[in-house]
């Protein structure tokens, strides 16, 4: 086999030194009731070339972004990856390593995740960021375990514009540990509707959890959101499902969030069916000591060198164990590292493009689509680069339609909401052209 | 092992001086020791009550964990806010500068229950250091 | 004298490199767009001006060769499992496959959205469900969720699956049995399930005892979690009997599945009583750790478990597969989409590059590596359960102690040779632990070399102790101060003006 180098004659050495006869003896303390007496029911061994054309064959059943023009969004993004990250993410030094318990010969590592948490800090506006959760949805869920943990409050407010799969994650653990939970409707605009969270929040609420721009696309006014939370001693959790959006929206950080969660796949990573991805998890100052997750702080050496550990570690579970922040291990470093990477290759000037060019676009389809007869605007709130058509005809049968165009065209939103069961949710982001934008319309009758 | 007298334990490791109805609560130099380098000290706000050996907070070095236990039951009086700036104090000083609450306390008979210097001591000797 | 001899381990030329927000200079860029196709209309048009932000300053401004040249640099200050020998116990840092790289890349798998239409999707959902049944193969068990991201989310979907079914029989029950040789996810996750832990000594023998186990069992018990191989490297022998006592009670079995890489294709949890294991695909199944993730914790069960896994599971209709989100009883969803599908994509490839036979024998080459290990330094170093070990072996640095050399010198010593460190100060029962764990992708050579090194670490103890104490000498730092990072925590750059 050629991922294990020691032959027949190697075996034979080794067991010798060790003083037994087979392979068997090490074995023996397996009792003979739990031994398996026959093969593994599993295929035999293949040779790179036919695994690879097995596997192929897999990968080809599935549509994909580069054979479809895809209009899919709903929390996971067709983004442009910049080639070097694929180069940079396949280097040995970043993809074979582990946690980077040895700083001693783990820098490389270290270093790139201090800088991913400084880059998670400037993109959201927040003091403090974790190396990373595993992704948007239980960084969003471990959000309102932490603000339960501060508050010592009981009692989540969510907005039903958040993710619907965030919610139904915030649940499951939430509700392990008692944690009850209500849902703020919508408005007409698309946005959480302020006048029902002030009634709803209390001084038994712990947070109020909303996502900007939220699962219908509108971006929400974080500022009276926040105000309205701090007034009666809760939290804000902000969850940025589009990372993107932050090149141009105003960050949670300046608009009085506590914490933001968020779901980083949208920078650099890609689709991947729905991961791997990254949670990332950032914070105010007060709250550090309060935070899930490995945290990478700057130190130096016995010879006064600048250098980086993982810190704060007393909040974790193979120190506190039952006591700790959360039970994360392992999380996302070389999704978040790419994600870094992503970052800085776009710069300041890169974030900001892009995400004016998805802001552009999706106005300009925008336009296009609610012209096309049969089609309207679902909601007045401003969107980024996804928003919500109301449809005559059953919005099932109308994507069926488009596939045969080679056209993946959003979301049928009843499938996550009742009420929303005539809407499609459309994205658009900078790898869709005008020509495939302008094809989409005439696609659903919109002519030219 | 310095364990001055004077002052009364527990075998949590925390000693508390006595003035008047109002004791001054710390931990002990072989806690420190054990703990190594201290990095963090949680403490409570003042003026919460606590329970005889009810927790009020933690000491953290860089991989271990302690929970603090307040020797008697009482108010909290004074906190000692400088340990949030300086924790080192806990193991330079940990009878002086780095000592942690003031308690009034609410019964006296409470002290009965704790260890003098040379009972710590030799509940130090008997535990053979290996805490 | 902090040479190492004629051993791989050397110096080499090692480039500084400052943080990225130290390079750069306004105006140069890294990036490409496609030029605006649409009409240009400011942002302030689209979205009120209180709603956008006025820049990101602080962000670097870097070309792309800047981007290389940074990560490369950094990179090289890495040890890890391409470079050499990565012995970390419990981490099971096995070689990382390149053509699984190029699988989880196709781009019917990297470009494909999870929301797409199912009957677009088979061949990804054909890829899970073949998955799903290799890995109930291995694990003796009948389900599997491919949902869990890692070994600990694996952990808290198990825990809460058996939460779920004790509460549809009426009691979730209020504790958790847990030995004290645990890793520490275990205690963790039982108390976001909202359990209170009970603590089980392991017997002389550095296994639990059924008898132990007896003592503490009751009916508000709702499982013992139990690591089999456990971290001593020893496979719990008495697990059918302690499965019996819990089953007996009501209870149910958790296998806190790290250390499956031991026993493929030679005993399954599932034969032994299990009801619920995690499988970290990110050791036995060679997804690469990454630094620190991705990784992904497949949850395997029993039948009676399997109306509260979490949603959506992959069926089989016809020739026709589907995802199943309408499950009344499930525990919900513990993350959005159906998995961390890239990883799933490399340990699928990995299952068939290796075949039946080829887990097999991965199991039986990494526990003679471990007992190599083992009987080449037994009486150098101090052996503290003296029998043949599974997938690793357990030592400390009791004779070195004498010399005030402890566990972490002699670990931080094994860098300058070429080495990455073992596991130290784990498991907790051990005294200053060193944990070993060579996996079976090494060779006889690489074991030699290893064994080498710790004889002479061992010696220089005896000869020349602080050549230990100030060790590591070659890389390109030595020893940080984790007391000042703790005390004075700085999290991120921040810009100076």
């Amino acid at each position: 086999m050629r991922y294990i180098p020691n032959t027949d004659a190697d075996c034979k050495a080794m067991l010798q030194a060790i003083g037994v006869r087979s392979v068997e003896e090490l074995f023996a303390d397996i009792p003979a009731a739990v031994r398996l007496k026959r093969p593994l029911k599993v295929p035999p061994a293949l040779s790179e070339s036919e695994v690879a054309r097995q596997v192929r064959a897999l990968a080809d059943k599935n549509a994909n972004a580069d054979r479809y023009s895809m209009f899919l969004g709903a929390g996971c993004y067709n983004h442009f990856s910049p080639s070097i990250l694929n180069h940079l993410v396949l280097r040995g030094e970043f993809l074979t390593p582990y946690t980077p318990y040895q700083p001693e010969v783990a820098q490389g590592t270290l270093q790139a995740l201090y800088e991913y948490q400084t880059l998670i800090c400037l993109l959201t506006g927040m003091d403090v960021s974790n190396a990373s959760m595993y992704e948007g949805a239980s960084a969003t869920a471990e959000a309102a375990l932490m603000a339960h943990r501060i508050t010592g409050r009981s009692e989540v407010v969510m907005a039903r514009a958040v993710h619907p799969e965030y919610r139904a994650v915030t649940r499951t653990y939430a509700s392990q540990l008692g944690i009850s939970f209500r849902e703020v409707a919508f408005t007409e605009a698309g946005v959480t509707d302020i006048g029902q969270v002030r009634k709803m929040l209390s001084e038994r609420v712990s947070c109020l959890v909303v996502q900007s721009p939220n699962f219908l696309g509108v971006i929400e006014d974080l500022t009276p959101l926040a105000e309205a939370a701090h007034a009666v001693g809760a939290l804000l959790v902000v969850a940025v499902a589009e990372p993107v959006s932050l090149g141009i929206v105003k960050p949670p950080g300046e608009c009085g969030a506590d914490i933001v969660t968020g779901e980083g796949a949208g920078l650099g990573t890609g689709l991947n069916y729905g991961g791997p991805a990254v949670g990332f998890f950032a914070t105010r100052e007060k709250f550090m000591r309060h935070m899930p997750g490995r945290l990478v702080g700057e130190t130096e050496d016995r010879e006064g060198r600048t250098g980086y550990v993982l810190t704060l570690a007393t909040r974790e579970q193979h120190i506190r164990r039952e006591k700790a922040t959360s039970n994360i291990c392992t999380s996302e470093s070389l999704i978040a590292n790419m994600s870094a990477m992503y970052m800085v290759t776009m710069g300041p000037q890169g974030l900001r493009d892009v995400a004016l060019l998805n802001l552009r676009k999706a106005a300009y389809a925008k336009d296009r689509l609610a012209k096309v007869r049969g089609f309207s605007l679902r909601f007045t709130g401003p969107t980024f680069n996804e928003f919500v058509l109301r449809t005559k005809k059953k919005p099932g049968e109308i994507l069926k339609g488009l596939l045969k165009r080679q056209i993946i065209g959003g979301l049928d939103l009843g499938r996550f909401y009742p009420e929303l069961k005539d809407c499609l949710l459309v994205c658009v982001t900078e790898q869709n052209s005008r020509p495939e934008i302008d094809a989409l319309a005439k696609a659903l009758g919109g002519g030219r | 092992m310095d364990v001055p007298e004077g002052l009364k334990y527990t075998r949590e490791h925390e000693w508390i001086k006595m003035e008047g109805n109002t004791g001054r609560v710390g931990i002990t130099h072989y806690a420190q020791d054990q703990l190594g380098d201290v990095v963090f000290v949680e403490l409570p706000k003042k003026g919460r009550q606590l329970r005889q050996m009810e927790s009020f907070g933690v000491v953290e070095s860089v991989k271990a964990v302690s929970d603090l236990y307040c020797p008697v039951g009482g108010e909290i009086v004074e906190v000692n806010s400088e340990l949030e700036r300086k924790p080192e104090m806990v193991n330079a000083d940990p009878y002086g500068a780095g000592w942690m609450l003031e308690v009034k306390i609410t019964q006296a008979k409470d002290l009965d229950n704790l260890l003098s210097a040379s009972e710590y001591s030799a509940y130090l000797k008997q535990a053979g250091g290996g805490h | 004298m902090s040479g190492t001899g004629n051993t791989i381990g050397t110096r080499g030329l090692v480039l500084n490199e400052p943080l990225i927000f130290e390079q750069g200079s306004p105006g140069r860029v890294g990036y490409s767009l496609p030029p605006v196709d649409v009409p240009e209309k400011k942002a302030e048009v689209l979205i009120p001006k209180r709603l956008l932000r006025d820049g990101i300053p602080g962000m670097p401004e870097v070309s792309e060769v800047d981007v290389i040249r940074h990560y490369t640099r950094i990179s090289q200050w890495n040890y890890c499992v391409d470079l050499g020998f990565f012995p970390l116990g419990s981490c099971t840092m096995k070689y990382n496959p390149r053509i699984n790289e190029d699988m989880a890349r196709l781009p019917g798998f990297a470009k494909a959205h999870p929301y797409q239409p199912e009957e677009l999707s088979q061949g990804a959902l054909q890829l899970m469900w073949e998955l799903e049944q290799y890995l109930a193969e291995v694990a003796g068990m009948d389900r599997v969720t491919l949902q869990p991201s890692a070994g600990a989310h694996g952990e808290l979907t198990g825990l809460m699956m058996i939460r779920a079914y004790h509460t549809s029989r009426g009691n979730p029950r209020s504790k958790v049995l847990i030995p004290d040789s645990a890793h520490g996810t275990n205690p963790a996750t039982s108390a976001l399930c909202g359990y209170r832990v009970v603590p089980v000594k392991e017997g002389p023998r550095g296994i639990v005892e059924a008898k132990a186990v007896a003592e503490v069992m009751d009916n508000e018990v709702a499982a013992i979690m139990v690591t089999s191989p456990n971290t001593l490297g020893l496979f719990e022998d008495q697990i059918v009997e302690v499965s019996k006592i819990v089953h007996a009670k009501g209870g149910q079995v958790y296998c806190d599945g790290a250390n499956l890489n031991s026993v493929m294709g030679i005993s399954r949890p599932g034969d032994c009583g299990v009801d619920v294991i995690q499988i970290n695909l990110h050791k036995t199944f060679s997804q690469p750790h990454g630094g620190g993730g991705p990784g992904a914790g497949p949850v395997a069960l029993k039948k009676h478990l399997a109306p509260f896994m979490p949603v959506p599971t992959v069926e089989k209709k016809g020739n026709r597969l589907t995802l199943d989100f309408k499950r009344p009883k499930s525990i919900g969803k513990v993350r959005a989409f159906a998995a961390s599908f890239g990883v799933l994509v490399r340990s699928y490839t990995y299952i068939r590059s290796m075949g039946s036979a080829g887990l097999r024998r991965a199991s039986e080459v990494a526990v003679l590596n471990a007992n190599y290990i083992q009987s080449q330094l037994k009486g150098t170093y101090h052996l503290p359960y003296d029998r043949h070990c599974m997938h690793e072996c357990v030592f400390t640095d009791a004779l070195q102690a004498r010399h005030d050399i402890h566990t972490v010198d002699i670990a931080k010593r094994l860098i300058d040779y070429g080495f990455h460190p073992p596991t130290i100060y784990f498991p907790l029962i051990v005294k200053a632990a060193l944990m070993i764990e060579p996996t079976e992708t090494e060779s006889k050579e690489t074991l030699d070399q290893f064994i080498a090194a710790m004889k002479r670490i061992a010696q220089e103890a005896e000869e020349n102790p602080e050549v230990l104490r100030q060790a590591p000498h070659n890389p390109k730092v030595t020893r940080m101060n984790e007391t000042k990072a703790a005390r004075e925590p700085k999290l991120r750059w921040r810009p100076t003006s």
